[in-house]
């Protein structure tokens, strides 16, 4: 009988505890970049949510297009206003994995993976693969990636008159610490 | 055997329960609501003037708006003067966020009727969802002038400084009900220290209002009227009513506009509108509107 409840045991611990944690943020940050010869825009958006599922590599973002912040507030108006239509979609997101991702594997030394998913960005949903790193620090993870964005791919419309201020893709930095999960 | 069962159960439910988590299809939903951020409308106006009158935006803190105004002569004075093209009274003026509730401004007023002007204008309610919900913007503008016109115009003898001098005061209540349509109303009160005749009031009241549809992102049409209360203007003056376009192109808001008002300071639309719309005496005119970032807050 005892063996019993130390198997059953055993068999909850193992489960429950290990093979299962998820790692999550609210307070990741993204930043984009464009780059002109007439202009250089930039805004950062420290309010990023995202969680990772350890033993699935499964990997889900959500970013509030209205926290990201810019330099002055009228490219933040018209950001928000022109191009991203926050009041409509206010919300990006991506859902996806870390392709092949075994935690066993991770330490506090960068581990070069790539992520596969679906970015939905002004109500636009599309596949993308992009590359960046896996590093575990003191229970922590830390993914970090750089990625271009082609605004147009996702129906965002930019007039004549702005075009050569604003590159024709931009430059998206990804910083996240997941911390472990408790429910 | 009872016992087992129990523990079966128990093993089976560790091994089940947080499968079961890895197979929702949104981690995301696990993580719960987020904190509730507030939600500000923004941008119910292109500019912080609807035409002449001030609108419920502001400047943001440590933005400058330069502004450049002309109001040409009325389009039925024929061909010989270009239908008003060829006479025009222009203002300049400068306008700044303090902070994000507070915005002061100075302009100055030139060609065949001058003034200097400035203004404190305060956003003390701000329209938001969210955290709290409040459906309204609502403001105070004051706004003095000073008659910057040679004195040997008036019969008033003597002509001090303080009898130049004119003040209104304006709130503004207004709400942007989608993203294409604002409106607000705007209870105004001009005081002038000196009137032409007796039978003009030196303090009048009016009530104004404006509002804007959206025809696209950039393009935008606003209209603005004010009603004076009867019985405080001389029947040669006529209540303002005016109509445009915003046109919106990065750091630019260009404003073309028909109106029956030449001022562009308060005093004088709200109290010294000549032209009547119903004889032809519309005047166009336009507003560029031009900001700069000089001062950066730190978030």
């Amino acid at each position: 009988m005892k063996t019993t409840i130390i198997s059953a045991l055993a068999l909850f611990l193992a489960f429950g505890a290990s093979a299962q944690d998820k790692y999550f943020t609210r307070d990741g940050y993204i930043k984009f970049y464009s780059s002109t010869p007439i202009e250089d825009i930039e805004a950062e958006n420290h309010k990023v949510t995202a969680i990772l599922d350890e033993a699935t590599g499964k990997l889900e973002f959500s970013a509030l297009i209205k926290s990201f912040e810019f330099e002055k507030a009228l490219m933040e108006e018209h950001f928000n206003e022109n191009y991203m239509e926050s009041n409509t979609f206010p919300k990006s997101t991506f859902k996806g994995e870390i392709v092949g991702f075994d935690a066993s594997k991770a330490s506090d030394k960068p581990m070069d993976v790539t992520v596969k998913g679906t970015l939905e960005m002004h109500g636009v949903s599309k596949e993308i693969t992009e590359k960046g790193t896996v590093t575990k620090k003191d229970g922590k993870y830390i993914l970090k990636s750089k990625m271009m964005v082609n605004p147009e791919d996702y129906k965002i419309e930019i007039p004549n008159t702005v075009r050569e201020k604003i590159a024709k893709e931009l430059e998206v930095t990804i910083d996240v610490t997941l911390a472990i999960f408790k429910k | 055997m009872k016992l087992k069962h129990i523990l079966a159960l128990i093993a089976f439910g560790a091994f089940f329960i947080p499968n079961s988590l890895t197979a929702q299809d949104d981690m995301l939903d696990m993580l719960g609501e987020e904190e509730p951020q507030p939600v500000y409308a923004t941008a119910g106006f292109k500019t912080t003037r609807i035409i002449n009158g001030h609108s419920f935006e502001m400047n943001a803190h440590g933005v400058m708006d330069f502004k450049i105004s002309h109001r040409f002569g009325t389009l039925n004075s024929g061909a010989l003067n270009a239908f008003g093209l060829d006479n025009a009274l222009m203002r300049i003026g400068f306008d700044y966020g303090v902070t994000k509730w507070l915005n002061v401004g100075v302009g100055r007023s030139g060609g065949a009727i001058k003034y200097y002007d400035g203004f404190a204008k305060v956003k003390f309610l701000r329209q938001q969802t969210g955290v709290k919900n409040i459906p309204i913007s609502a403001l105070f503008v004051s706004d003095f002038a000073i008659d910057a016109n040679p004195k040997n115009n008036v019969e008033q003898q003597p002509y001090y400084f303080s009898h130049r001098l004119l003040y209104t005061n304006q709130l503004i209540i207004g709400r942007k009900f989608s993203d294409g349509f604002s409106l607000q109303i705007m209870p105004t009160h001009v005081h002038r220290n000196f009137v032409q005749t007796k039978a003009e009031a030196n303090d009048v009241l009016l009530m104004g209002v404006a509002g804007r549809i959206k025809l696209n992102k950039r393009v935008a049409i606003n209209a603005e009227y004010y009603y004076a209360l009867p019985g405080q203007l001389d029947a040669q003056y006529k209540n303002s009513l005016s109509i445009g376009f915003d046109i919106e192109t990065g750091g630019h808001v260009f404003q073309l506009h028909l109106t029956n008002s030449t001022g562009m300071v308060e005093p004088a639309f709200l109290t010294e509108t000549r032209g009547s719309w119903l004889d032809g005496d519309i005047h166009f005119g336009f507003n560029v509107s031009r900001v700069f970032t000089v001062y950066r807050p730190k978030r």
